[in-house]
């Protein structure tokens, strides 16, 4: 309980910052999938873990990090675009919460397959970076990549939304997606392209994440939820937004897990979401709607 | 309202409260296993019907799965700790239940989240008392779980214990699930039921006709919530363990959705019909992967999963393809057929 404004302390708050990073990265895919194709993959943690699984193997199986990671977000973004195509696709018409649940469902089967494949042990990829110290504070070397990689992906999918044909008529689909069709854009083209960078995000924040966390098959409620709550903070497809709450949440995790346990922490963090929904029901960052 | 019982209503009810004789007739040798699966199909289905009293409305609710936990949770703290009879710890239980489904429901329904954020917002709700279970470990037994302390060999009144005799616990889950049909019935008959209905399809039409419907969101919201805590409390008093996982979380409230969307959210038996498919796909499975060798050596320890696979893939294609539900479908080709 010992929750004192001195080096730890400051240790807590830059690495709440590096974790930051992390989280940012994991709901931009998330943000992308909803803000173009309004629909909330609740297993969007079960493909990242998907991921994990397929660069652990990749990278065991004797092959350099980088290609095992780049299967690895090929692998997800594979799984996106089908998981549009034979999820999503049916039930676009029908209600909003349908879409949800029908990806709940996506959730407990991913889940299940895991637990038979791998068995329900803790996997490490076994690759240590080891820490950098600085003035008494140490951080781990692998969560300064993770933390680069994240900010240069957020420019990267910037660029790519705005500087190629395809980003532009993403951009324009989100922004009304009933007269964009009449104009000749093909819906179904750019919501699974969509889907696939979406997935293909979340294959790139798998390979961070087996770089810094064991990997099993529940490690997607770990942080799943953590990720819903980001999104929805920084206003649900407000990828800005997004990116600005990931930065929020992390603090309150980094600096309640410093002063008390981990689990209250994160409970302090989902407080603090659910009060913030209800001052500010448009999201922290979003606009007046 | 008076309650007036079809003759086939009658009978049904009849075939149900006699299942434990037809179990000692015909199963006698493993009594105690067929009771255990009849009594945890009719506490889910009384859990379940809770759950789809706001699920019918379009109020889904990933967040249910607190205040089961909250319900199994405060009664067994209240006994454990203070020595407080679940007879006033139950009460306590569901009343602080529907006080957090309340709080959280009055911002929710004022603002008019919906849909999307709804869902997001209940999830939330689940997380943190998931949370605060699992850090309270010094009383909860975090993770891990925690029993209701014995009282005496079992079987108590005071205690309201009564795991041992299976006979009365198949009859208290009975009375329960009797009491959330009725509990359905009565919702099915008032006016807040085409209040709620009117909400659900168009809000704004709803309120300009003079519908409170925050006021009514809210009365929903507090049966619902309450249902759920006393199922959960239930619970723990029959199967005398108490875990995150098995009655508080994400998974449970999943769960919850699962059963109904399969039964059908919109009639009465709907919620039941979903847990005795959820329990039976279950049971059978875990039966048919113990008995058969071959299964057993192919899948290993990995079998215990294959109904979470299978449940997972039935979900997807019970939305897609039948999101009325197995019962809700049937209901729907038989009147359709009379029409005809």
């Amino acid at each position: 309980m010992d929750c004192q404004l001195d080096i730890f302390f400051l240790e807590a708050l830059l690495n709440g910052l590096l974790l930051a990073g992390l989280l940012a990265l994991l709901a931009l895919g998330l943000n992308l999938v909803f803000g173009v194709i309004d629909v909330v993959w609740i297993c969007y943690a079960e493909l990242v873990m998907v991921g994990m699984y397929g660069i652990h193997f990749s990278y065991k199986a004797g092959m350099p990090f980088l290609l095992a990671a780049a299967i690895g977000i090929a692998l997800v973004a594979l799984a996106g675009a089908l998981l549009h195509i034979l999820v999503i696709r049916p039930v676009l018409d029908s209600e909003p919460i349908n879409q949800l649940l029908v990806t709940g469902g996506v959730l407990i089967f991913l889940q299940a397959v895991a637990t038979m494949a791998f068995g329900i042990e803790f996997r490490n990829i076994g690759i240590s970076m080891g820490s950098v110290s600085v003035a008494d504070m140490s951080f781990s070397r692998s969560r300064i990549i993770s933390f680069v990689v994240a900010l240069v992906s957020m420019l990267g999918l910037w660029l790519f939304l705005r500087r190629t044909y395809i980003g532009t008529a993403i951009r324009a689909i989100a922004q009304d997606r009933q007269i964009m069709p009449l104009m000749g854009v093909d819906s179904r083209k750019v919501y699974v392209v969509t889907s696939a960078i979406g997935g293909g995000l979340a294959g790139l924040a798998a390979t961070l994440m087996v770089l810094n966390y064991d990997i099993y098959p529940q490690i997607g409620l770990q942080f799943g939820p953590l990720v819903f709550m980001i999104c929805v903070l920084g206003g649900l497809g407000n990828m800005i937004g997004g990116f600005l709450a990931a930065f929020v949440i992390s603090q309150f995790i980094a600096v309640g897990s410093s002063c008390f346990h981990t689990e209250w922490g994160y409970a302090v963090a989902f407080l603090f979401f659910m009060i913030a929904i209800f001052v500010r029901p448009q999201g922290l960052f979003g606009g007046k709607s | 309202m008076n309650l007036k019982l079809s003759p086939a209503a009658i009978a049904g009810l009849l075939a149900v409260a006699l299942l434990p004789l037809v179990v000692r007739v015909f199963f006698g040798a493993s009594e105690k296993y067929y009771l255990h699966l009849l009594i945890q199909i009719l506490l889910w289905s009384f859990i379940y019907t809770g759950w789809a009293l706001m699920g019918r409305f379009g109020l889904t609710s990933l967040g249910h799965g607190a205040f089961t936990g909250i319900g199994a949770y405060v009664t067994v703290m209240l006994w454990n700790y203070a020595g407080i009879t679940p007879w006033i710890g139950i009460p306590i239980a569901v009343l602080a239940a529907t006080i957090v489904g309340v709080l959280i429901g009055y911002p929710c329904f004022s603002l008019r989240i919906t849909g999307h954020y709804f869902g997001l917002l209940t999830l939330a709700l689940t997380e943190l008392v998931r949370l605060c279970i699992v850090g309270l470990r010094e009383y909860t037994g975090g993770s891990l779980g925690t029993q209701p302390k014995r009282y005496g060999d079992g079987v108590s009144l005071y205690a309201l214990q009564f795991e041992p005799d299976r006979v009365l616990s198949y009859y208290i889950v009975f009375a329960l699930w009797l009491f959330g049909l009725y509990v359905w019935w009565r919702v099915d008959r008032s006016m807040d039921r085409y209040a709620l209905d009117a909400a659900s399809q168009d809000e704004d039409a709803a309120s300009s006709v003079g519908i409170n419907v925050t006021k009514e969101k809210l009365k929903i919201t507090a049966l619902s919530s309450g249902m759920c805590a006393l199922g959960g409390a239930i619970f723990a008093q029959y199967q005398m363990y108490i875990g995150p996982d098995t009655i508080a979380g994400l998974g449970t409230s999943l769960n919850m959705v699962f059963a109904v969307v399969s039964g059908g959210v919109w009639v009465m038996l709907g919620p039941t019909v979903g847990a005795v498919f959820t329990q039976i796909l279950s049971e059978g499975l875990r039966v048919a992967i113990q008995s058969s060798a071959t299964l057993k050596s192919m899948l290993g320890s990995a079998a215990l999963a294959l109904d979470g696979a299978i449940y997972g893939l039935l979900l997807i294609l019970f939305i897609i393809y039948m999101p009325k539900g197995i019962l809700g479908t049937i209901l729907e080709k038989r009147a359709r057929r009379r029409a005809r």
